[in-house]
């Protein structure tokens, strides 16, 4: 499950506490559609609450704290930082 | 359902809202006893339909309230969504109260924003808004409403504060006396022009109640659901659509974008949130609810003290009861029917009040645990719960969110069975309703704290722990076995969210308790007493003699089975008899080795099994095929008496394996001289 690209991150590899912002959500239709509804939309500022770098993860996105399985959270490419902005008419 | 009488026309409501936000609470304050359960049609998710009742300047009203099932959203990503979006399209509610969380805003506006396409006024009620002000969120709800063009009520339902405003709120919708006029969010402007395409292409051809606009935004988010209703509906037509869903696969992204940005403007003008990087209260508990080592030895110890609680409460009560109440009516009755025929008194007294009396005296037992679970899940904990064990769920080939159904298995199989539907994944639901039955249920649990104390004495603590260690290691075993034999699959996505920590309140939890207490009793309460009455009826016919009934010939029959484990023919009927319902077990040996003569179980039973052959019994009771009303619940659940035939055959090999290897291996060892 290792990211097609070199040099894209997924959300496995954001430190505890780091912040970055979605680039892509990866996976099949009803995966991404789901992800979409929980906030992961591209451009969505996030922060990684827990990561024992094995096992799940806590994302806090959008004011919500979603627990992601590992393999989930591989799906999830980021741009670390915190210029995240979904909202590029402000 | 029927109106009363005298009001004209009942209106109905749909209650809709995202998991977690507090809207089963909102309904069941909205609908007290006058709840129906049952299922969608042809679906086995449950359907929750109430009346509320309520005064419109002094004349009595009613509102029939119908509970959505929890949704995120209304594309078809689960049968949950597409329940609840079919529900409102093809039912025409009068009008929609979707319950928002206060505390987590924005994915609450996303679903919102869903509904605000489709035909149906809608009412926002903002619920948890004290959870929101604890973690020092505050929203204006004027601002909001100007925002939305939607009525918008705050509540606090645990609190039973703004219900009575909500339902208001709804009413005057409904009446045209509050303004409804939503603005809707806007496609992300890079897909505007493909929407159009999109809906000038389907003009005229979506079928009646389905708004031609929402068709099209469906479409470009790829719900399979709709583009099949379409495909019908366009020979001919639907490649060109499909050529265009195709270029624009990613058009899914786009509309939720766009619900997100129009999403972000309100909130910005309507919340104020405490500067990011506050550690709140949350994050502080999570440090160790959530951590790998502290996080699983907090629910280890959380675990230990439900059942501390459930043998030091409940078991005594049990007792209590017992002793007070449904021996003293037996003894009442026996006295009372002096005179009468034996099988008279037998059946009143060994039959129903026996039968009638386990179902009385099992309340304390389920009403200290579903309290405390319910206590664990108001305050959030359970989603932890979860979180930590998804690790070890997946060395099973599970995941976290089936530990919730297993761990709730520990109170009664049947709601573990059902609450497997959290599971999305197909296979894995399966893997988890076949799994279900090896976690000892209460009334299981409640046998062996009643019968390992006669039998073994002062070991009974440290054997029930090695019982419940022996059956959650079958079910790891058979979980890997079944994963690797029969349920191969690629792994499975678990995307769960954590809600945050609030203050519980105690009569929403308590309430919580007793109507689950009362609803298992309601289920099991008549099986039991049947079986109460077909086992004394079998034990005493044809003579009345219990050495020449029916069972006991039964019972002679197995005999060459049970003595491979050391058991006699009683011990088997006894084990039998749970097949109906778990806790038969001890009524079925209390009328067997009683057999109508006064005297303790204790007495007459201590001293009839060697250690290692009542450790084989205990054994065989833990892991037994599950009762009647769970084989229920896994036909119902799995759609399929193949699977449900298959799982209680292996289960019965499973327990009579381990029964007979611990009494040979207890030969074996020389512990037990033949």
């Amino acid at each position: 499950m290792a990211p097609t690209d070199a040099g894209v991150l997924s959300l496995g590899d954001l430190a505890e506490g780091g912040r970055a912002y979605v680039r892509q959500v990866k996976g099949g239709q009803a995966y991404r559609g789901r992800m979409a509804a929980l906030g992961f939309t591209i451009g969505a500022p996030l922060q990684l609450l827990q990561n024992t770098g094995g096992g799940p993860v806590i994302v806090l996105i959008r004011g919500m704290r979603v627990a992601l399985g590992r393999g989930e959270a591989l799906k999830v490419l980021i741009a670390p930082g915190d210029g995240g902005n979904d909202q590029p008419q402000r | 359902m029927t109106s009363p009488s005298g009001e004209a026309h009942t209106v109905t409501v749909a209650l809709a809202g995202q998991p977690n936000v507090g809207k089963s609470t909102v309904f069941n304050l909205l609908t007290g006893l006058s709840q129906h359960v049952g299922n969608w049609p042809g679906k086995t998710i449950e359907q929750k339909v109430g009346i509320h009742h309520f005064r419109r300047n002094g004349d009595s009203c009613a509102m029939r309230i119908v509970d959505l099932p929890g949704a995120y959203s209304l594309t078809a990503n689960s049968l949950e969504e597409q329940l609840a979006r079919d529900f409102i399209i093809a039912e025409r509610p009068d009008a929609v109260a979707v319950i928002a969380d206060a505390a987590s805003l924005e994915r609450s506006l996303y679903l919102l924003a869903e509904f605000l396409f489709l035909p149906v006024p809608v009412v926002l009620g903002l619920n948890m808004t004290d959870v929101a002000e604890q973690h020092e969120i505050h929203i204006s709800p004027r601002i909001l409403e100007a925002a939305l063009g939607v009525p918008v009520v705050p509540m606090s339902a645990t609190k039973n504060q703004g219900v009575r405003e909500l339902v208001e709120a709804v009413d005057r919708v409904i009446r045209g006396e509050l303004p409804y006029a939503p603005n809707r969010p806007a496609i992300r402007e890079d897909h505007r022009t493909v929407l159009q395409e999109i809906r000038a292409l389907i003009a005229g051809r979506a079928p009646a109640p389905y708004p031609e606009e929402w068709v099209a935004l469906k479409l470009l988010e790829g719900d399979g659901e709709v583009a099949r209703m379409m495909e019908a509906r366009m020979p001919g037509g639907w490649e060109a659509v499909q050529a265009i869903l195709t270029q624009h696969e990613d058009a899914m992204l786009a509309v939720a974008s766009g619900r997100y940005e129009w999403i972000g403007r309100i909130v910005r003008a309507a919340v104020t949130r405490p500067r990011t990087g506050q550690i709140t209260l949350t994050d502080r508990l999570d440090r160790i609810a959530t951590h790998p080592v502290w996080g699983i030895l907090l629910l280890l110890g959380l675990l230990g003290a439900v059942f501390w609680l459930t043998y030091r409460v409940g078991a005594p009560l049990q007792e209590l009861l017992d002793a007070h109440l449904v021996q003293a009516a037996a003894e009442w009755l026996r006295g009372a029917l002096e005179g009468a025929p034996w099988w008279v008194t037998g059946l009143l007294a060994d039959g129903i009040v026996t039968g009638g009396g386990m179902v009385v005296t099992f309340l304390p037992i389920l009403l200290v645990f579903f309290g405390i679970l319910g206590l664990l899940e108001d305050v959030g904990y359970m989603a932890r719960a979860a979180f930590v064990m998804d690790r070890f769920m997946h060395l099973i080939g599970l995941h976290g969110k089936s530990f919730l159904p297993l761990f709730l298995g520990f109170g009664c199989n049947v709601p573990a069975v059902l609450g497997t539907r959290i599971i999305d994944a197909p296979r894995a639901r399966l893997l988890t309703i076949l799994l279900v039955p090896l976690v000892p249920c209460a009334a299981r649990m409640a046998v062996v704290a009643v019968l390992a104390p006669i039998f073994l004495g002062p070991a009974a603590f440290w054997v029930s722990w090695v019982l419940v260690g022996l059956n959650l290691g079958v079910l790891a075993l058979l979980g890997v076995g079944l994963q690797r034999l029969v349920l191969r699959g690629e792994a499975l996505s678990f995307i769960m969210e954590i809600p945050l920590y609030h203050l519980p309140n105690l009569r929403t939890v308590g309430i919580a308790a007793w109507q689950r207490t009362l609803e298992f009793l309601k289920k099991a309460g008549g099986t039991i007493l049947a079986v109460s009455v077909a086992v004394w009826a079998l034990s005493a016919l044809p003579g009345g003699e219990i050495e020449t009934s029916y069972l006991a010939s039964a019972g002679k029959l197995l005999a060459p089975l049970g003595a491979w484990m050391g058991l006699d023919w009683r011990m088997l009927v006894a084990l039998l008899s749970s097949f109906a319902a778990k806790e038969n077990t001890i009524a079925t040996l209390a009328i067997l080795y009683r057999a109508g003569e006064g005297g303790s179980l204790a007495g007459a039973l201590a001293g009839s099994l060697t250690p290692v052959a009542a450790l084989a019994f205990l054994a065989v009771q833990m892991l037994f095929i599950p009762c009647a009303a769970t084989v229920a619940a896994i036909r119902q659940e799995t759609r399929s008496w193949l699977w449900t035939a298959a799982n209680v055959l292996l289960l019965a090999a499973i327990s009579l394996g381990a029964g007979i290897a611990i009494f040979q291996g207890g030969i074996w060892l020389g512990l037990e001289g033949r």
